[in-house]
């Protein structure tokens, strides 16, 4: 297949799933091998709006969303997989239609959308992606910006097939 | 000379209580928020505010209050820091319906939800108890246990919650205001219990309706 791509995080992130999948195998000896699916994250689907339009930019821009798409097991970097994306930004509140958007990871599972600057809501500035087209399970995250300013957020998918 | 004491302690507590009010409505957040969104915050800073207020009026520390005034203003703000209450936690639904059902359920992924739930939970209680509490047959040394006891769980609480939050508080005056609420109610509360070892009888007549 293509390449993965090797960085420190994804090496991190893949190391500790192994870690995870390694001890959880010991104590459920059913479960598949290798790297093991991403949970939904808790509150993750709130204010999801199905169906979010694939765009080249949410609004005006100025932040970044990015992440990557890979296959639980073997951790294939899954191409062409459609992500949505929704946050409270500058142009509007998490559960209005200007504030979702959708795009699709290229040839390395990777994703990144440009939206606008994400504020924090609910005591937390953070953004909301989903992952919701049927041919794996569905997958709901919350990633949390270390800090109000940063222009900047990662989300990373495992997905299992159904 | 007197005079100034008490005009000096009355604009300490004001300004203890504004300052993180008027620094929250310069919040540049707000530029964002919805008006149901912004009075709902703004609500919860005010029941903050307030819990400034009750220790000291009960303890009679405000100068220039009888007893009698003091302790029905601690019932009133009591009643109001309900309303309060109320306010934030129904316009934070308004605004985000799933969001206040994670918080209330305990489901939530912030670390400051369940800190506001309790609190608010204890609120709730200590209003109840204060209503109910003739018609409950509640002993006054009963009622004066659990109604300081819920008070340490409405500080610890609202302190936690409100420190944990990145909003439209800001920082330095919202670490102040929790530190005074914090520093108040220990204050009063070893002061009743210290007059309670002492034997007098100013403590016993603070909590007498």
């Amino acid at each position: 297949m293509s390449t993965v791509v090797l960085n420190r995080r994804n090496l991190l992130v893949a190391g500790g799933s192994v870690l995870a999948t390694g001890v959880s195998g010991l104590l459920l000896p059913a479960r598949a091998e290798g790297l093991a699916p991403t949970p939904s994250m808790s509150g993750g689907a709130n204010n999801y709006r199905a169906g979010a339009p694939t765009v080249d930019r949410i609004g005006k821009g100025g932040f970044w969303m990015s992440g990557t798409v890979r296959r639980a097991g073997d951790g294939a970097p899954l191409a062409g997989q459609r992500i949505q994306i929704w946050a409270h930004t500058t142009e509007g509140q998490e559960h209005e239609p200007q504030s979702h958007g959708a795009t699709l990871t290229d040839k390395n599972g990777a994703f990144r959308l440009e939206m606008p600057q994400i504020i924090p809501i609910f005591g937390q500035p953070h953004g909301h992606l989903a992952y919701d087209s049927g041919e794996f399970k569905t997958v709901f995250l919350r990633p949390v910006m270390r800090s109000a300013k940063e222009t900047s957020l990662e989300a990373h998918f495992v997905l299992q097939p159904v | 000379m007197r005079l100034a004491r008490v005009a000096l302690i009355w604009a300490a507590l004001a300004t203890a209580v504004c300052v993180p009010i008027a620094a929250a409505a310069a919040s540049p957040l707000l530029a964002w928020r919805g008006p149901v969104y912004i009075l709902a915050g703004f609500a919860g800073i005010i029941a903050l505010g307030l819990m400034l207020i009750q220790p000291l009026l009960i303890a009679g520390y405000l100068p220039g209050l009888s007893a009698r005034i003091g302790r029905r203003a601690h019932h009133w703000i009591g009643g109001a820091l309900v309303v309060a209450v109320v306010i934030h936690v129904g316009g934070l639904w308004i605004t985000s319906p799933p969001d206040m059902i994670d918080a209330l359920l305990f489901s939530s992924p912030t670390p400051f939800s369940p800190w506001g739930v309790i609190a608010m939970w204890a609120i709730f209680a200590v209003a109840l108890l204060a209503v109910f509490r003739r018609r409950l047959g509640l002993r006054l040394r009963t009622w004066r246990i659990a109604h300081m006891l819920l008070a340490i769980v409405i500080v610890v609480g609202s302190v936690v919650h409100g420190i944990l939050i990145e909003g439209t508080m800001e920082t330095v005056s919202k670490a102040a205001l929790c530190a005074l609420v914090l520093a108040a109610a220990i204050k009063v509360m070893a002061d009743l219990l210290l007059r309670r070892k002492r034997g007098t009888l100013r403590g016993e007549s603070i909590a007498r309706q």
